[in-house]
């Protein structure tokens, strides 16, 4: 207990300390969520009538790539990764993560993979534009010197991924109070366990798609490109076998906010708690047998387009077991509706809306219209930012006070709330009607027949973005001159993290507690 | 509290209302669910889409239904005791297995119709589908028809220097014919990246890969013109690549592909001829702007480092060999697309020569059709 943290910049570079890494992943993330909201604008700047007017075609579509790579690998994923630094060790009685430099190093290296993504903004040739999913031969054969960026950009947020990965799997599996059995940890916990082994799986799959680009590009083989005997299907069935699971990493730690969030308000235990680590780990498994549902129109032998449906459909299963846990859980609670748990609401219904489009999607017949529409962006974007986004927010409101000791302004944070989930709602909902209605995804310019359900898109991603900097005002001022908390902070919350001072000290749990 | 936040939340949602309606009066017709298109598939295609949509309104009436009485009912303003139940073995099994044969129910008709479409036997006629960047080649096999499919919105449109027609960015040079009630199968293949060929009317939408050949088919009851996209990023000009199917009788089809055979004896017979420098300049000027300038610019500049200016290129302004111009737009090569195909040797010479003649580009050289027969034999 006797030392704090060291004073100035040295604090932040040599710090090993889960809770300061905690909060660079998460400011880090932050910035990256301006960033990647700030191409979303352009984009839907562009979009707001038919025509071009703002931007031209290339740069456009290196809007869209950029917005994908920046939100998925620079937003979510750090988030959930600062959320788990701050909050595990803390929910199962650890002093630290297991392995605290490579916790430094892990988060180090994330800014200078941005860095070198971002850089080619700037250089001749442009950023990448063959879109987040860079299907090969485009981002090969075909894209310009910059790729080379990205690819070495890919690499290092991979290698951070998985040494993250690897810290939270031994933080949780050596450093558990004593008491606390694994059927006993908090579901955020869990939800993180399996997210983990999720990233093992599937990130060095990733690394290994992008350097066989590298090989195509620099090194003349042709593992992507026909003429040279390679198969450009190929590059599909390696990236979705990581992209499948890659979507679960990024939902898997929301369920696991929710299920935290969800019971303290309703002042009521989880209901279903075991079936909830079950349907977690099921969809975990069915992650892995599903990745050519993004692939139905590429012409795979009708057998294979059968299984690959009919598993995706059955993900749907648990799924559902667990949207039907956290209705139960509201179920005869004693409800209040402070802005995590109103955040927490708005993640069940409109996930499960993006669960249902989902559903949709999965049949592959129908599939054949809705592929590559602005149907499949409205089915992303609500299981995206009304899940991992809308949980990511709900677990710093909800935590928040425990990290700073403060309270933030609770009149603001629903504002923020109410801003969010309409400009959200206005933005995305109208995309499954022009998507429906034929509007293919990634063009610059279209039809008019689109152009009300796109101008309506428009505005509502204005509102939605302005609505975020309601929220950056808020943890700041919270943060410099936020009202005391108490350590308790939510009469209903449970969990060993209530139990330290409100603000968290430097060190906590240095002597384990025992878990009853 | 309460009432200072059901009041701002009116307030809002009035707002973005009152913003949305002058929104909402801009177009004549306001589509929003899928077409359900003029093919026995399109229809059951539709039909799975709007089972599968009232089965996920039905669930979502019930689970939505039973969260809004719960967030009203048992809130902590009124009162209430929170319970503590947590767990039911009987109720996970109900809600495990219902949801299971909802899916099988669901996943029956499904089967029937992917096995339909995915049964491309014994076609009628068959057309071999190209996707370029960023136009469709169409080839009638067997039938010594083949032509190129270009979009033909003029950019005046794309640019809002004229008011947009009502099928802008969704009309072609040169539409794809297909005869009515006939089984038309799609042979659908790629020379660079990968596109996809969407006609949403006809439900086709099958993938366009350089190496694979995927075959998609369609039989069209009633006569009509279907609109539709390339749905798979393809580059800078993805979004100006569509598709226009005439379905028409099978009178009026083979009427149509005579007079294309007899048009492609035409450019047979043309390439023996000689061209004046004047024909071969306005010719040139033509294919130029229709195929070359997305890249190379109208004004001859290019977009570098990506598109290689014209003006002043060695390759086009003499200093180097004349072949070398002959090999890159016939052959292509490093982001030039092969023009070997797409041009017919009136054309190749007429845009060599107007790039040789153009842009400050003063070689004075003439490049006939029969220069461009004998290059290409001789490779
Ligand atoms: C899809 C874009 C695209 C289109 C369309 C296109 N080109 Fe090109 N062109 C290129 C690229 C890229 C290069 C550079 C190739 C290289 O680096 O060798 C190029 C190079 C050339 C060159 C050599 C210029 C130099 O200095 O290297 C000529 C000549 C040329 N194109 C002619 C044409 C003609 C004629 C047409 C139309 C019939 C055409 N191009 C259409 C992309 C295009
Ligand atoms: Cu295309």
């Amino acid at each position: 207990m006797a030392h704090g943290p060291a004073k100035g910049l040295s604090r932040w570079l040599f710090t090993t300390n889960h809770k300061d890494i905690g909060s660079m992943y998460l400011w880090f993330s932050f910035a990256m969520f301006f960033m990647g909201g700030i191409f979303a604008l352009v984009i839907r700047a562009e979009l707001f009538q038919p025509g071009l007017q703002i931007v031209e075609p290339d740069f456009f579509n290196q809007m869209t790539t950029m917005h994908g790579l920046v939100m998925v690998f620079g937003a979510v994923m750090p988030a959930f990764v600062g959320l788990a630094n701050w909050m595990v060790p803390m929910m199962i009685g650890a002093p630290d993560m297991a392995l605290p430099r490579m916790n430094n190093w892990s988060f180090w290296i994330l800014p200078f993979a941005f860095a070198l993504l971002a850089s080619t903004l700037f250089m001749e040739g442009g950023a990448p534009n063959f879109g987040w999913t860079f299907y090969a031969p485009l981002s090969t054969t075909y894209a310009s010197d910059t790729v080379t960026f990205f690819i070495f950009g890919v690499h290092i947020m991979g290698a951070s991924s998985i040494m993250g990965a690897i810290n939270i799997i031994a933080t949780i599996l050596n450093m558990r109070a004593p008491g606390m059995t694994l059927m006993k940890m908090p579901l955020f916990v869990w939800t993180w366990l399996i997210t983990a082994y999720l990233l093992i799986a599937v990130m060095p799959v990733l690394a290994g798609v992008v350097t066989m680009m590298l090989m195509d590009i620099h090194f003349g083989t042709s593992f992507f490109d026909a003429a040279g005997g390679g198969d450009p299907v190929l590059f599909q069935h390696v990236f979705w076998f990581f992209g499948h699971p890659e979507v679960y990493i990024m939902i898997l730690p929301a369920f696991g906010i929710v299920s935290a969030i969800i019971p303290t308000f309703a002042r009521k235990p989880l209901f279903g708690y075991e079936s909830m680590v079950y349907a977690t780990a099921s969809i975990a498994f069915l992650s892995f047998i599903v990745w050519a549902h993004h692939m139905f129109t590429v012409g795979i032998p009708l057998t294979g387009e059968l299984v690959f449906m009919y598993a995706t459909m059955l993900i749907a299963v648990p799924t559902g077991v667990k949207v039907f846990n956290w209705v139960t859980t509201m179920w005869k609670g004693a409800m209040t509706f402070e802005t995590p748990m109103l955040f927490s609401i708005a993640f069940v219904i409109l996930f499960t809306i993006g669960g249902f489009s989902g559903l949709m999607l999965a049949i592959a017949p129908a599939d054949f219209q809705y592929h590559d529409t602005y149907f499949v962006v409205a089915h992303f974007h609500y299981v995206l930012v009304p899940g991992a986004i809308f949980s990511i927010t709900a677990g710093v409101y909800y935590w928040l006070p425990k990290w700073s000791g403060k309270m933030y302004n609770e009149v603001m944070g629903k504002t923020h709330f109410w801003l969010a989930f309409i400009g959200l709602n206005v933005t995305f909902f109208p995309m499954h009607f022009s998507g429906l209605a034929g509007m293919p995804r990634r063009i610059p310019d279209y039809n008019p027949l689109w152009a009300d359900w796109n101008m309506i898109s428009s505005m509502g991603a204005f509102l939605f973005g302005a609505a975020q900097l309601l929220f950056l005002y808020n943890v700041v001022r919270t943060i410099l001159s936020g009202k005391k908390a108490t350590d308790q902070v939510w009469e209903g919350a449970e969990g060993l993290e209530w139990t330290v001072a409100s603000p968290a000290p430097y060190h906590t749990f240095s002597t384990p507690p025992q878990v009853k | 509290m309460l009432s200072t936040n059901t009041r701002s939340l009116t307030l809002l949602f009035a707002t973005s209302l009152a913003l949305s309606i002058p929104a909402l009066g801009f177009a004549d017709e306001l589509q929003f669910n899928m077409t359900e298109g003029v093919t026995s598939v399109s229809k059951e295609v539709y039909g799975l889409h709007m089972l599968i949509f009232y089965i996920c309104c039905a669930i979502g009436v019930i689970v939505f239904g039973a969260m809004f009485y719960s967030m009203f009912m048992h809130r902590k303003s009124r009162g209430v005791e929170a319970a503590n139940f947590h767990h039911s073995t009987s109720l996970e099994i109900v809600w495990t297995a219902i949801p299971f044969l909802i899916l099988i129910l669901m996943a029956i008709p499904a089967t029937t119709t992917l096995k339909k479409i995915y049964d491309a036997d014994d076609a009628d006629i068959d057309i071999l589908v190209t996707g370029y960047q960023w136009k469709w080649r169409y080839e009638y096999l067997g039938e010594d028809v083949s032509f190129f499919s270009v979009l033909k919105t003029p950019s005046t449109q794309i640019h809002n220097e004229e008011d947009k027609g009502k099928h802008y960015l969704l009309e072609v040079d040169e539409p794809l014919y297909i005869p009515i009630n006939k089984k038309v199968r799609f042979l659908v293949t790629s020379s660079d990246v990968i596109h996809s060929w969407w006609v949403p009317p006809l439900a086709v939408k099958r993938d366009a890969i350089p190496g694979y050949t995927n075959a998609a088919w369609t039989r069209v009851e009633e006569p009509g013109v279907f609109r539709g996209q390339c749905a798979e990023l393809c580059g800078k000009d993805h979004g100006f690549m569509p598709i226009e199917v005439h379905a028409v009788s099978e009178s009026e089809f083979t009427a149509w592909l005579g007079k294309r055979k007899e048009e492609a004896a035409a450019i047979r017979e043309a390439a023996k001829q000689t061209l004046t420098l004047e024909q071969l300049l306005s010719e040139g000027e033509k294919v130029y702007t229709k195929n070359c300038a997305a890249c190379h610019q109208a004004d001859g500049k290019g977009m570098p480092p990506t598109f290689p200016a014209i003006a002043g290129s060695p390759i086009a302004d003499g200093e180097r060999p004349i072949a070398e111009h002959f090999n890159r737009v016939l052959n292509g090569g490093q982001g030039m697309p092969p023009f070997g195909e797409q041009l017919t040797p009136v054309q190749a010479a007429a845009v060599i020569t107007f790039q040789r003649n153009a842009f400050g580009n003063n070689t004075g050289d003439v490049v006939q059709p029969i220069d461009i027969l004998k290059y290409k034999q001789g490779q």
